[in-house]
């Protein structure tokens, strides 16, 4: 199979984050970027079912420079090519303009499976390769925690996770998009063989006008939805925050547990 | 700017699911800040009960669409009725409740009605004479406030908890048929099966105390002093779930929206940032405590009580004080 796994690049969720000059998003000066968590997962499922059934596996990142970073790294894991939307016309953009760029780019190639993450771990529209779908009239899945090829290739078999530690199984008809959700596998560690494999793999930048896109079609431009700002929640809004060493914290705690709260 | 406002329900066996009955609290909401006016809508084959019940709160009007090829949920067949529906009667807004069925299937009905895409509302205000809606952005760890630009039809999901069912204006209305008639419902999936995830599952929902980890702990190997405090104080322990994606701890032990839910008396939170989707399993518990290295993180608006600092050094500290105070 021929897969294209998109993989967005986000802050890392350990990282401080800082507001920005403007309000509307962060400071992204010295803020550490990290492949999106489920896109992670997204990409351990194309490169495993690639090989089982001798395929490759192309992956496909909307976003500014340092997203080579992320596209080197899915290539040392074991991707055969990167492509990299890169242009300021693609900034901010909302799920149905960076779905639209997307597909732009996708549909140039042939493919058999899209594998995108369930949610991404900045915005979070968890719609991106849902409106893919739509673009190319595809089947598609959303939470998928399991995937089986069945035999002669034209199917899949999904574990579709639903609330409460309950799951569906579902038949979709190939090509598919699948929206892959973290702990679907256990991603794979990159190879120092990996690393220098990846220094010589393809890597292919494109604009919105070399996808014959009007620029006015993505980005902020294109959206529906404007970030108008954001902000941190008035922190500690509930919570009585018990401050000293450990030792002292530790002890009244437990002291306002008995007490207080009389839970002890 | 009076609005027409559709709200779509979801339901289960005849009986509308709790975000349902929020989304029509938000219904009422962005209908009271513009004017406007609610109809709800039911998808299913036999929904008359469910139907009915929407009809006892507030509304224009309840719409049914009853129909077999609607009996077994499937995007295709969603997407189909839905678009139909919508495209006739041109609300201004169609609001879903942030459900799995839900994000399954809305983004995609808003590409094909060409319409916005607004997911996961948690605030509605139009004081400013601009309609403007908040939603979580980084997990929860901070809030958006967004706008929708432009003219047409809007598409957006509601969060859970975000809208109090108690404060839901009751009401009766009529329930009338939608007619699908003219429109082919085409599902796009098979359903093969249904299975619980767990398998055999340890049921934490009885527990009185509950101590869970997050991703802050740091490793199945840093577990020992979680392990200490839990036997110090009879608990079930919890994680949230990249504790259980990483392998730390079996699936069975997650807490939140695909995990359990629980409710004990206390409920020690640590290293857990608090993102919507694990509160959601935890919000009823009676005290919280949070332990956490970021003042920052979301878990201190929810909890009782919060310590900030390396959890590896507090819990140590914590398992001491507990034994000092019982000796
Ligand atoms: C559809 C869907 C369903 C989901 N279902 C669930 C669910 O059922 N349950 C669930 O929990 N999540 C669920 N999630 C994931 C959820 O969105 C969050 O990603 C997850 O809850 C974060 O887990 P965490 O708080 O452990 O990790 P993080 O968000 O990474 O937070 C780790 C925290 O640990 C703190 N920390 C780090 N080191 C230390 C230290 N040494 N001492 C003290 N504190 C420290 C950090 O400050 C941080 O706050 C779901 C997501 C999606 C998209
Ligand atoms: N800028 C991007 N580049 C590549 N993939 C993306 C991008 N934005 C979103 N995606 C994909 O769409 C998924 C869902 O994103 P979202 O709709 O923002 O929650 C992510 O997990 C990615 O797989």
């Amino acid at each position: 199979m021929r897969i294209a796994v998109c993989i967005k690049q986000v802050p890392d969720t350990e990282a401080r984050l800082r507001l920005g000059k403007d309000g509307r998003w962060l400071d992204e000066e010295d803020l550490p970027f990290v492949i999106n968590e489920s896109d992670e997962y997204a990409l351990e499922e194309g490169l495993a079912l690639a090989e089982k059934t001798g395929g490759e596996v192309v992956v496909f990142s909307l976003g500014p420079a340092r997203v080579k970073d992320a596209l080197r790294k899915a290539l040392a894991l074991g991707a055969s090519k990167a492509v990299h939307l890169n242009d300021e016309a693609f900034a901010n953009g909302d799920a149905q303009a960076t779905a639209r760029a997307l597909h732009a780019a996708i549909s140039r190639d042939s493919f058999d499976l899209v594998l995108t993450g369930s949610q991404s771990d900045d915005v979070g529209y968890a719609a991106t390769g849902s409106v893919l779908a739509g673009h190319l009239g595809w089947p598609h899945a959303w939470l998928v925690m399991g995937v089986e090829v069945e035999e002669g290739g034209e199917a899949l078999k999904v574990i579709r996770e639903m609330e409460s530690g309950m799951n569906e199984i579902v038949r979709l008809p190939l090509p598919a998009v699948l929206e892959i959700q973290a702990g679907i596998n256990h991603p794979r560690y990159a190879s120092l063989k990996g690393i220098m494999k990846a220094k010589r793999k393809p890597q292919e930048q494109l604009t919105a006008a070399d996808l014959g896109l009007d620029a006015s079609s993505v980005g902020a431009a294109g959206s529906r939805l404007e970030i108008l700002s954001v902000a941190f929640p008035e922190s500690g809004a509930g919570a009585q925050i018990i401050e000293g060493t450990p030792e002292q914290a530790a002890k009244s705690l437990v002291e306002k547990l008995q007490k207080e709260a009389r839970v002890l | 700017m009076a609005k027409k406002i559709w709200v779509v329900l979801q339901q289960k066996d005849g009986k509308l699911h709790r975000m349902s009955r929020e989304a029509i609290v938000a219904g009422q909401r962005l209908a009271h800040a513009t004017g406007g006016s609610v109809e709800a809508v039911v998808l299913g084959s036999g929904v008359a009960e469910a139907a009915s019940e929407a009809a006892s709160f507030e509304l224009e009007a309840v719409w049914k669409a009853d129909h077999e090829a609607l009996g077994t949920y499937t995007p295709g067949a969603y997407i189909s009725a839905l678009a139909a529906a919508v495209s006739s009667a041109k609300p201004d807004f169609v609001l879903f409740p942030h459900t799995y069925q839900s994000v399954d299937y809305f983004p995609r009905l808003a590409h094909q009605l060409e319409a916005g895409l607004l997911p996961e509302v948690t605030e509605m205000d139009a004081s400013t004479g601009e309609l403007q809606f908040k939603r979580p952005v980084l997990g929860g760890k901070m809030t958006a406030t967004v706008r929708v630009k432009g003219e047409g039809m809007v598409l957006l999901s509601v969060q859970s908890g975000a809208f109090s069912v108690d404060d839901a204006v009751a009401g009766s209305c009529e329930v009338r048929d939608l007619d699908l008639a003219g429109t082919p419902i085409t599902a796009d999936r098979v359903l093969l099966g249904v299975e619980e995830v767990g398998g055999d599952q340890v049921d934490l929902s009885k527990a009185e105390v509950v101590v869970a980890v997050g991703r802050g702990v740091g490793g199945a190997d840093k577990m020992a002093s979680v392990e200490e405090l839990a036997e110090l104080l009879g608990a079930e322990i919890g994680a949230s779930r990249p504790v259980i994606d990483n392998g730390w701890l079996p699936r069975d032990r997650q807490i939140g929206s695909s995990g359990q839910t629980v409710a004990p008396k206390l409920y020690l939170a640590i290293g857990i940032s608090g993102a919507i989707q694990h509160l959601v399993g935890m919000k009823a518990s009676s005290v919280v405590v949070a332990i956490n290295k970021d003042p920052g993180a979301p878990i201190f608006t929810v909890a009782d009580y919060g310590v900030v600092g390396d959890l590896h050094e507090i819990l140590p500290a914590l398992n001491e004080a507990i034994r000092e105070a019982r000796a």
